[in-house]
This record gives C-alpha cells, sequence and structure tokens, in this order.
C-alpha cells in the first residue's frame, strides 16, 4: 500500500517512505527471555530448550520468531533515563503534524525473515508507507495510516517486519 | 536426521482442524507472559490499576504473549521444522485471571511458492466461554518430505 493523500503538508509528504529513529537493541539478544516467554506459554518446542536440536535444525539457538517485538522493549528504569521513551515515535509525530490526536490500531501484521539468534545485536527503522485521504470514520474525521517497523541483524539480514494500519483521527470532526 | 518428529506437508489437508488447547489463566499466566515480553505497562501486573484507569474487570494477557501461545499452539501440532512467517491478529475481548481458554484452529489454504516452500494458512482463535476474544491468521512453513527443512531457508529462497 503506497497511498499518498494530495493534501498532505510537505513537511509529512517529506518523511514518508525513509527510515526514521534508527535504533539498536539495548542489549544483545539472550536465552534468559526465550526460556521465561516459553515457560509463560509452556511452549516444549525442542529448538529453544534443546541446544542440539537447534544446532541440527537451525544452526544454533534461535528465539521464538513470535517474539521480535520483545526485543525493542525499553528498560523500565536505566541510569539517566527521563519520561517515557515511545515505541513508534514516528506515529506520534505524524499525528501531531496533522493535528490528529486520537489514533487506534486497524489492523496489525507481522512478517518473518531470518530468525534472530542468542548474542544478535538488531536494529529497527521505522517507516511511515502510506497516509489516507481524510475521511469520515465511526470515531471521528481523520485518515488511514501505514507504519512499518523493519528489523535487520547485525549483518543486515531482514528479520521481519512489523505493520501497523493506523485510524488517526479527531474526534467529532465529522 | 532428529529423532523429533516434524508433520510434512502431505499430511495436511485443507479443512484439516487442530485439536484444541485449553488453558485454565491465572494472574501468574499473565505476569510471566508480560515479564517475559518486556511488557512492563501496569494493566498487565497491578489489578487495582486496570480496574480504575483501564475500566477492565482485572489484569489481561497482553499482545506479545497472545502471539506466543498461538505459536505454541501450532508448533505442537507442526514440529519443530514448522517455521512461523506471518501472523497477524485482532484481540477484541480481553483474556483475564479466572477464565478457561480455547485455543483453536484450521487449515484454511495449502500452497507451494516458485521456490519450493510449502506452506500452510491457517485461521485461529482463543475463546473463553465459547465467544472469540482474539482472532488470528497465520502463514507456517512445513517440511516438503522427511529431508526438507524450512529453517534452512534464507534471502530470496525464504518468501512468507
Amino acid at each position: 500500500m503506497t497511498e499518498m493523500a494530495s493534501d498532505l503538508p510537505a513537511a509529512v509528504r517529506d518523511l514518508m517512505n525513509k527510515p526514521h529513529y534508527v535504533e539498536q537493541t539495548e542489549f544483545p539478544i539472550e536465552i534468559g527471555y526465550v526460556y521465561s516467554m516459553c515457560a509463560a506459554v509452556q511452549d516444549g518446542n525442542p529448538l529453544y530448550w534443546d541446544p542440539a536440536v537447534a544446532r541440527e535444525l537451525t544452526g544454533g539457538q534461535i528465539t521464538p520468531p513470535a517474539m521480535l517485538s520483545v526485543w525493542f522493549k525499553r528498560h523500565h528504569w536505566a541510569p539517566g533515563a527521563i519520561g517515557d521513551r515511545r515505541p513508534m515515535q514516528l506515529y506520534f509525530d505524524i499525528k501531531d503534524m496533522l493535528g490528529l490526536p486520537e489514533g487506534i490500531v486497524a489492523s496489525n501484521e507481522a512478517t518473518f525473515g531470518e530468525p534472530v539468534r542468542i548474542g544478535d545485536v538488531l536494529t529497527i527503522s521505522q517507516y511511515c508507507r502510506s497516509i489516507s485521504e481524510l475521511r469520515d470514520a465511526r470515531l471521528g474525521r481523520g485518515r488511514y495510516c501505514v507504519m512499518e517497523i523493519e528489523t535487520v541483524n547485525q549483518r543486515g539480514e531482514w528479520c521481519g517486519t512489523d505493520t501497523y494500519n493506523f485510524l488517526i483521527y479527531i474526534k467529532g470532526g465529522r | 536426521m532428529s529423532a523429533v518428529r516434524s508433520l510434512i506437508f502431505a499430511e495436511v489437508e485443507e479443512g484439516q482442524a487442530l485439536s484444541p488447547l485449553v488453558h485454565p489463566v491465572t494472574a501468574t499466566t499473565v505476569v510471566l507472559g508480560a515479564i517475559a515480553s518486556r511488557d512492563w505497562r501496569p494493566m498487565h501486573h497491578d489489578k487495582d490499576f486496570a480496574i480504575n484507569r483501564n475500566g477492565t474487570k482485572d489484569i489481561f494477557i497482553n499482545t506479545p504473549t497472545n502471539a506466543a501461545w498461538f505459536q505454541r499452539f501450532v508448533t505442537d501440532w507442526t514440529g519443530p521444522k514448522g517455521r512461523l512467517g506471518k501472523m497477524k491478529f485482532k484481540m477484541k475481548i480481553p483474556v483475564f485471571p479466572g477464565d478457561t481458554m480455547t485455543l483453536s484452529g484450521r487449515v484454511v489454504r495449502k500452497s507451494v511458492d516458485d521456490t519450493g516452500c510449502c506452506w500452510i494458512d491457517l485461521d485461529l482463535a482463543v475463546s473463553v466461554g465459547g465467544k472469540v476474544n482474539t482472532e488470528c491468521q497465520a502463514r507456517f512453513a512445513l517440511p516438503a518430505d522427511a529431508g526438507d527443512n524450512p529453517w534452512e531457508r534464507h534471502g530470496d529462497r525464504w518468501k512468507p
């Protein structure tokens, strides 16, 4: 989807399809969180518990693909950290620039590439892929907006993409 | 060759239903998942916050934990060679401690892409008391035969 509304301010148009807020994971990927998640959902998949099976099938220990978004969550506290850092800042920037203060996730899809391995250092980039014309929705007047978070590993290999379809809107703007 | 068995593509049929998985949810279930997914938001561990600020009846399972439940449900069936390619889902009603959740699923489509990778598309759901709380569509690669391994696909040979 590459829709770009004709009435977007130049500053917003300039943000489209370019990487923003490029950042690395705060720590190398580690097995402890994998064990915790497998314990939480009682996942006995030997890929995560048996290093010999992992070595044979995937060339070494990997993390469950569905954990991809986990690796970019900030520490709850860190020395010198001030205020909340929001996970999808580009979304908030675009809402502010378009004067549309409310937003909901209409749908979310994740696509998984190269498995994330123990010890990997991942990098994410945020993209805005499309913004629709203004339209009236049940919640108010607004635009549909597609954002992606793309993840690559330290070798530049694509590990996955999270795609969010947001409705950003102003209440009662009909 | 591993002694761990995996399902192969020919053993699956369109329309096939997976055996349901039933799990009683506790506060521990919710909190374990939140911690494992580094989700420190209070509605996943603080009942007072969940009730008074979120307006829900209790803490509830977060999105990454929901995804992990779906992943586990499918790979319990496929075995370790089943490789997740894509997942899309919609959380309609939260899942709370005290709920008995049932995961269910059905194969809606089988296909082979231009690289020879064998795919199954599944419709999955988490339900409580017969009502669907979360809907999910997922795409998994399966081995074409006992010698094949989807995890060996990289770059242009992996097109989820």
